[in-house]
């Protein structure tokens, strides 16, 4: 079990980190070991930003092994040679953890051999890369996460965001939601559920030349919806795809760097309730997520089996 | 299972051939003395006065201590309780055994009404998954719309959503009346065993998948029909029935009966009356 929620406000801004944290929190009971924001910032457009891990957290609940922080000093030098041969700039480097750090970077060419090349450093993960996405996700509940990352003031039009339970894989930063739409710059994807055929999926997508960072099945609708991008399909079309190629119960939120939408699988095994407004769109996989921001008397509904909705900002 | 012996002393019943068997064993042991019945006390029920009526405020509540309020405020008597601000909590207003007007003012998360003998509900805003799942009777009355697994295992009662509701509603329900305003998705009817389904506009895929016994009756589009549902006639009697139970039910009183599909069991797959002999069924 675990819990998935989302807003985005309709022309309009908003504290998106603070409310996302507040929607989280309210599902923790869902599962604790991980929580992961997807922020959409209002940014003015011209440098991509990329949210990176050059480690893991070792923390107590950590399935990951420990490692002494002079190797991810020493990572970090790779990170920043590699991004000069690229021809990448660095306008601003943040090192929020020992483990983790953002960098604002003037780049224009392939975004996947860019990220081929950073991530060929052993033990290097981009979180996220975009132009107003940002993706932090760690160990804890949504409140710890937040406070740890200082999430609480992001200013911006949407977000999705993951309290996760881990039954697929390890507690983990890597397996971690949400998960980067690899290699587009600002696709992010959260997922409640468990796919059956993630194996077969992989297989496939990996022999087309998809990248897989984790053993997490949720990381499969990231790549899916990725490589059907690739192909030429609407981020709709591919959602809509998806209800067919993708095997086991599922509802996902993917946002863009302009648009939130959600998908649920022909059986409706997995909830989610939603709120719609000319100005807002909040859903959560229960409703006390969205009382968190709203908690007036308020309408909303469950949507159906193999529905799909997108929304644009 | 509890062991089955010949009685030596027949009644009326037994001398008419209706059963030949008295059960003995642990479900059968008297757990008080019929004659101090004054001392007999069936627990969660108070004698309470429907004209004695409160507010109360669970905004800064968790379930518990808003199920506890309700529970003290039947015990002094209340027989109408408005719940404030309710705000989406989990599991309110579950387990009670009483008779009481119960009002929501505002929307349920899940389990909302769950496992109740004998209040009736009404819910002024939305409800989430597994609403009045087990209830053995009384009514629920919800304003908008419900989640998934709406009215789960009903054993008896009124469950009626003026809205939409989710996925599997009325799986594995045993008896009452599920009663659907607006749309209903997948599955509605779920493994259903006994009691009625109505749902007034369209409903999704594999409706009364593998049920065993029920009617299911819907208004408007099927999106298909599941394992071993098939389609019944219509009979005036069911038709007298609709109407009086959404009169009953204020919901789609002017609703055009004559044109419901009607939804039962094939029993090509589940036979009750097949599968359990009236002995066993005694036991049970």
């Amino acid at each position: 079990m675990c819990g998935i929620a989302g807003l985005i406000h309709r022309g309009n801004t908003s504290n998106v980190g603070f409310e996302l944290q507040g929607m989280l929190q309210a599902l923790k009971h869902r599962g604790e070991d991980s929580t992961g924001y997807a922020l959409y910032g209002k940014t003015d457009g011209q440098n991509f930003i990329m949210r990176f891990k050059v480690g893991e957290n070792v923390a107590e609940g950590s399935s990951s092994v420990k490692e002494d922080v002079s190797v991810y000093d020493e990572r970090k030098k790779i990170v920043d040679s590699y991004l000069s041969e690229l021809g990448a700039k660095v306008i601003k480097e943040d090192r929020i953890l020992p483990y983790s750090l953002r960098y604002e970077i003037q780049y224009d060419k392939d975004l996947m051999e860019f990220s081929q090349k950073i991530e060929s450093v052993v033990g290097v993960e981009i979180l996220s890369m975009g132009k107003s996405l940002e993706v932090i996700k760690d160990l804890g509940n949504a409140e710890v996460v937040c406070n740890r990352y200082n999430l609480d003031k992001v200013v911006g039009t949407h977000a999705i965001g993951h309290a996760r339970m881990a039954t697929e894989s390890g507690v983990d930063i890597k397996s971690a939601h949400p998960f980067w739409g690899y290699p587009f710059s600002d696709v992010s994807v959260v997922h409640n559920g468990q796919l059956t055929n993630y194996w077969n999926n992989r297989r496939v997508l990996e022999n087309k030349g998809m990248r897989f960072m984790s053993e997490c099945d949720s990381e499969l609708i990231a790549v899916y919806l990725a490589e059907k991008m690739r192909n030429g399909a609407t981020l709709e079309e591919g959602m809509k795809e998806s209800l067919v190629g993708l095997d086991g119960v599922f509802t996902y939120f993917v946002a863009t760097k302009d648009s939130l939408g959600m998908a649920k699988d022909t059986m409706a095994a997995k909830p989610l309730v939603l709120y719609e407004s000319d100005d807002l769109v909040a859903m959560g996989s229960e409703e006390i997520a969205i009382r968190s921001i709203l908690p007036q008397e308020i309408e909303t509904y469950d949507p159906f089996d193999g529905e799909v909705k997108v929304w644009q900002i | 299972m509890a062991n089955l012996k010949t009685s030596e002393k027949k009644s009326k019943a037994q001398s008419m051939g209706l059963h030949t068997e008295v059960l003995t064993g642990k479900t059968q042991q008297k757990f008080f003395n019929p004659d101090e019945a004054e001392n007999f006390y069936y627990f969660g029920t108070y004698d309470v006065d429907f004209n004695k009526r409160t507010e109360i405020d669970v905004k800064n509540m968790d379930c518990r201590e808003a199920n506890k309020k309700i529970d003290e405020l039947m015990k002094d008597g209340y027989g109408t309780i408005v719940i404030k601000n309710p705000q989406g909590k989990h599991s309110l207003g579950v387990g009670i055994l009483n008779k009481l007007n119960l009002i929501f003012e505002g929307s349920l998360g899940y389990f909302g009404c769950g496992s109740m003998d004998g209040p009736i509900v009404r819910i002024n805003g939305r409800v989430g998954w597994s609403c009045a799942e087990n209830m053995m009777a009384g009514k629920v009355v919800i304003e908008k719309n419900a989640g998934s697994c709406f009215g789960a295992a009903i054993r008896g009662g009124d469950l009626i959503c003026k809205g939409s509701v989710g996925a599997r509603t009325g799986i594995d329900q045993k008896g009452g009346t599920i009663i659907i305003g607006g749309d209903a998705g997948a599955f509605t009817g779920f493994m259903m065993q006994r009691g009625r389904i109505i749902i007034l506009g369209d409903v999704g895929i594999n409706l009364g998948d593998s049920m065993y016994d029920g009617t299911i009756f819907v208004g408007g589009k099927i999106g298909s029909f599941g394992s071993d549902a098939v389609e019944a006639e219509l009979t005036d009697s069911d038709q007298d029935w609709l109407k009086r139970k959404l009169k009953v039910a204020e919901i789609g009183e002017n609703f055009d009966v004559s044109k419901m599909t009607k939804v039962v069991a094939g029993k090509k797959l589940w036979n009750y009356d097949a599968l359990e002999p009236t002995e066993k069924k005694g036991a049970i």
